[in-house]
């Protein structure tokens, strides 16, 4: 595991000139990610944030080979990438010392939702390749509409808190346990704010051969409404509220990778965020609670879970 | 020359893909060209070929994986029909806006609603504009025959697109027929060495694929496209003399049949042209002076080469395999009545839209065309601009 | 945009390809600044958290050492100066600079 020193040494593979929005959590997560990762990687990502801005033409950010085909299908072009690796290695047509590992990119829009299929597409039929899911919790980059990753009750462009629905009117979909149903060797889910536990993720699942999963948080201010600052804030409290439990799972053992001493209320992440703030009067404080019982009844799960799996 | 062998379109396709060796295929079934991978697949599980096979889950992943691989670095090849096809739409104009050389097999379907899994050409002809050099094929020969030319005219430098070889779904793929394959050194020495553009997988160079172009560089690349498309046109009559003097089957952008001294004529593509040929000769022998053009090559469409070969022709007949509804007749027929209203006289050029869904044609359809291009060259007046053929009243 | 600069379609690598890796360091985003952030040097304890951090990898390091901000890229955020645990880091308005 590489610390903080080590890898300021290492070359920043995420070039500065991209135009995702000042304080965006997607750019640190990538950056975290690149670091970790090293120049032998084929990056390939879906159409997002993270794509249009890190390669508006005739500029690119990437410092290492760079694939954008559509939205839906991050995963499905990545796999082409790594079944081509995979023919030429065999015939012997690319250099036998040099190993190539292959992230995908994508939003919660492009992973949850339209790109779910070529995701378990490609988790199925078992390609050597790294899924990262950068989940800021809705469409972010048309606007912030809705996605099935957003937090039941926020506010957004699609699921708006009108005068008489207040917001989303469902829970979010949990992407993590779904990839889990793949038993794939490695998966985990990581924060930005926690860098040594993300980093140590990346470099241990590009350890392992076959499909990895990693779901990292990504807060974006500007659909969340909070501080331009407050990125690695808000991804801290994500975790420290067990609405973003840091946790993995390699072969089947669920691990638990961070445990607060006091778990905070919800309402310690929400009330920083303005995609929440209607959750705040009274006659909405029953989603409150519902959103608070989620949170708690998956922690205890992800705490029984752990239990089990480590006998 | 190879020897005579009897086989289904789809199994003479898979036996071009055997040879042509692809580094990946990546592909998903669906009738009628499902046969293709599955034979395909059979090579691969036999180690008759090494290439690197992905079963994807929908033709949408096909052809991304395609997309993917072919930026990689490598030959890459798939199959579908229909559905499949239009499944994969958005990634077609990917697929050529990368300028990715990748073939595929289209063994041409009509497409939903209502589902009907025959042959016709609206699959093909959807994606006209997709940026793909498109061929449609008469028989399993010229099926087997396009796939391979196919590979060297999209690898070409100046070319760089990607190619679709079209062939008419249950009629060609599912029948069987006498046809001479390569052999497997042929084809190996036809299509040559795959010498990769800035590949993905050299991580000494990184390339980023697939940017953001906006309004200051799209347009070029767009034109960059259309260059590309009119480049190709001496490559493919090029790669189809190399590929004769291996052969010894000649191709060119479409073939004409007792098209010299005809004063009517008939334009189709893909199986029909076997039946109007037929009838052609029938004509003839009752005097009727009636000729035949099959379009080959239906992108880049070979506009001026149609002009100067249908220059003499009083009436023309247009066959479209597939309707183009609400449009100015079927998608051939708007093309070719097009290309010919630079000639002085022109000729008449009337439709017919037919064969939808498998639909037979059968000789006395054409026989019915033949009659109406001679009441057309007798009374120099048109009735019926388009007529749908082969559908009950 | 002044379109004298811009290339002819003869003239770029085709299929959108863009062959020079991360060429958008080129591209200098440090415009966006409204606020500055302005490093004590003598409060920095060198923990490299405002490296980690930045969103723009505008923290320049060398040796394992925080050499100072990039301003070329730093679209002031603020995010290393809310993450720095000795408050090393002001945000200061570009306009009072």
């Amino acid at each position: 595991m590489a610390t903080l020193k080590e890898l300021s040494q290492r070359e920043e593979l995420l070039a500065g000139g991209h135009r995702l929005c000042a304080g965006c959590g997607a750019s640190i997560v990538v950056r975290q990610i690149l670091l970790a990762a090293g120049k032998n990687v084929v990056v390939s990502s879906a159409t997002g944030c993270l794509e249009v801005a890190t390669t508006i033409y005739p500029y690119t950010s990437w410092r290492v080979p760079f694939i954008h085909s559509a939205f839906e299908n991050s995963a499905a072009t990545a796999c082409g990438v790594e079944a081509m690796y995979q023919s030429l290695k065999r015939k012997g047509k690319l250099p036998v010392d040099e190993e190539i590992r292959f992230i995908a990119f994508g939003g919660d829009g492009g992973t949850y939702d339209i790109g779910l299929q070529s995701l378990s597409g490609g988790l199925e039929r078992g390609h050597d390749f790294l899924y990262v899911c950068y989940d800021n919790g809705a469409y972010m980059n048309t606007g912030i509409q809705r996605s099935s990753s957003t937090p039941l009750g926020a506010d957004t462009t699609t699921s708006p808190a009108g005068k008489v629905i207040p917001g989303k009117q469902q829970y979010r979909k949990d992407l993590t346990d779904v990839v889990e149903a793949h038993h794939i060797p490695y998966l985990a889910q990581a924060s930005p704010h926690n860098w040594k536990d993300l980093t140590r993720k990346v470099e241990k699942a590009l350890s392992i051969r076959g499909p990895k999963f990693l779901n990292v948080i990504a807060p974006c201010h500007r659909g969340w409404r909070s501080g331009v600052d407050q990125a690695i804030e808000l991804a801290r409290l994500a975790v420290e509220t067990c609405f973003w439990p840091l946790y993995e799972v390699e072969n089947g053992k669920v691990t638990i990778n961070y445990k607060p001493k006091t778990k905070k209320p919800v309402t310690e992440w929400m009330k920083l965020q303005g995609r929440f703030k209607h959750l705040f009067n009274p006659e909405n404080e029953h989603i409150l609670q519902r959103l608070q019982e989620g949170i708690d009844a998956k922690w205890e799960n992800l705490l029984r879970r752990e239990e089990g799996s480590g006998q | 020359m190879g020897k005579p062998v009897a086989m289904t379109g789809n199994i003479a396709v898979a036996n071009a893909m055997r040879q042509i060796n692809p580094d990946v295929c990546a592909a998903y079934p669906i009738t009628p060209s499902t046969e293709v991978m599955q034979q395909f697949a059979s090579f691969v599980a036999d180690g008759k070929v090494d290439t690197e096979l992905v079963t994807v889950e929908s033709e949408h992943s096909a052809m991304s994986a395609c997309i993917g691989a072919a930026a990689a670095g490598g030959r890459v090849m798939t199959a579908t029909s229909a559905n499949g096809l239009a499944l994969m739409w958005e990634m077609l104009y990917i697929a050529s806006g990368n300028r990715l050389p990748i073939v595929m097999m289209v063994v041409n379907r009509a497409l939903s609603a209502p589902i009907n899994i025959h042959g016709d050409h609206s699959d093909g002809m959807g994606a006209r504009d997709s940026g793909w050099i498109q061929f449609y094929s008469e028989n399993a020969q010229e099926a087997y025959d396009n796939l391979i030319q196919a590979v060297v005219i999209g690898q070409n430098r100046d070319v760089r697109l990607p190619v679709m070889v079209g062939m008419d779904g249950f009629i060609i793929s599912h029948s069987i027929e006498n046809l001479e394959l390569l052999s497997d050194q042929q084809v190996k020495d036809f299509i040559g060495e795959y010498i990769p553009l800035y590949p993905l997988l050299n991580i000494k160079q990184p390339v980023t694929f697939g940017p953001l172009d906006l309004q200051d560089y799209y347009s070029e690349h767009k034109r960059q496209q259309a260059e590309a498309m009119k480049l190709a046109k001496p490559v493919i009559l090029k790669v189809a003399q190399d590929f004769a003097a291996v052969s010894g089957r000649k191709y060119g952008f479409f073939e004409t049949y007792r098209l010299e001294d005809a004063e009517i004529a008939i334009l189709t593509l893909g199986s029909s042209a076997g039946t109007a040929r037929f009838v052609v000769d029938e004509a003839r022998e009752r005097g009727v002076k009636v000729g035949l053009i099959k379009l080959r090559l239906f992108r880049p469409f070979p506009m001026e080469e149609l002009q100067a070969a249908l220059g003499q022709v009083k009436a023309l007949a247009v066959m479209d395999r597939c309707d183009s509804f609400g449009a100015a007749g079927g998608p051939v027929f708007s093309e070719v009545r097009s290309a010919l209203y630079d000639l002085s006289p022109r000729p008449a050029v009337i439709n017919y839209i037919y064969g939808l869904g498998g639909r037979d044609l059968g000789i006395a359809h054409i026989e019915q065309v033949i009659r109406d291009l001679q009441e057309i060259r007798q009374t120099g007046k048109v009735k019926e601009l388009i007529t749908y053929l082969t559908v009950r009243e | 945009m002044s379109t004298s600069k811009l290339k002819g379609w003869k003239e770029i690598p085709i299929g959108g390809m863009i062959l020079e890796a991360g060429n958008s360091a080129r591209y200098e985003t440090g415009g966006w600044r409204t606020f500055r952030p302005v490093m004590d040097r003598e409060s920095c304890k060198n923990c490299l958290f405002c490296w980690i951090y930045c969103p723009d990898s505008a923290i320049a390091v060398e040796n394992e050492k925080i050499k100072g901000i990039d301003l070329r890229y730093c679209k002031g955020c603020g995010v290393c100066a809310h993450e720095c645990p000795a408050n090393a880091i002001q945000m200061v308005e570009e306009a009072k600079l």
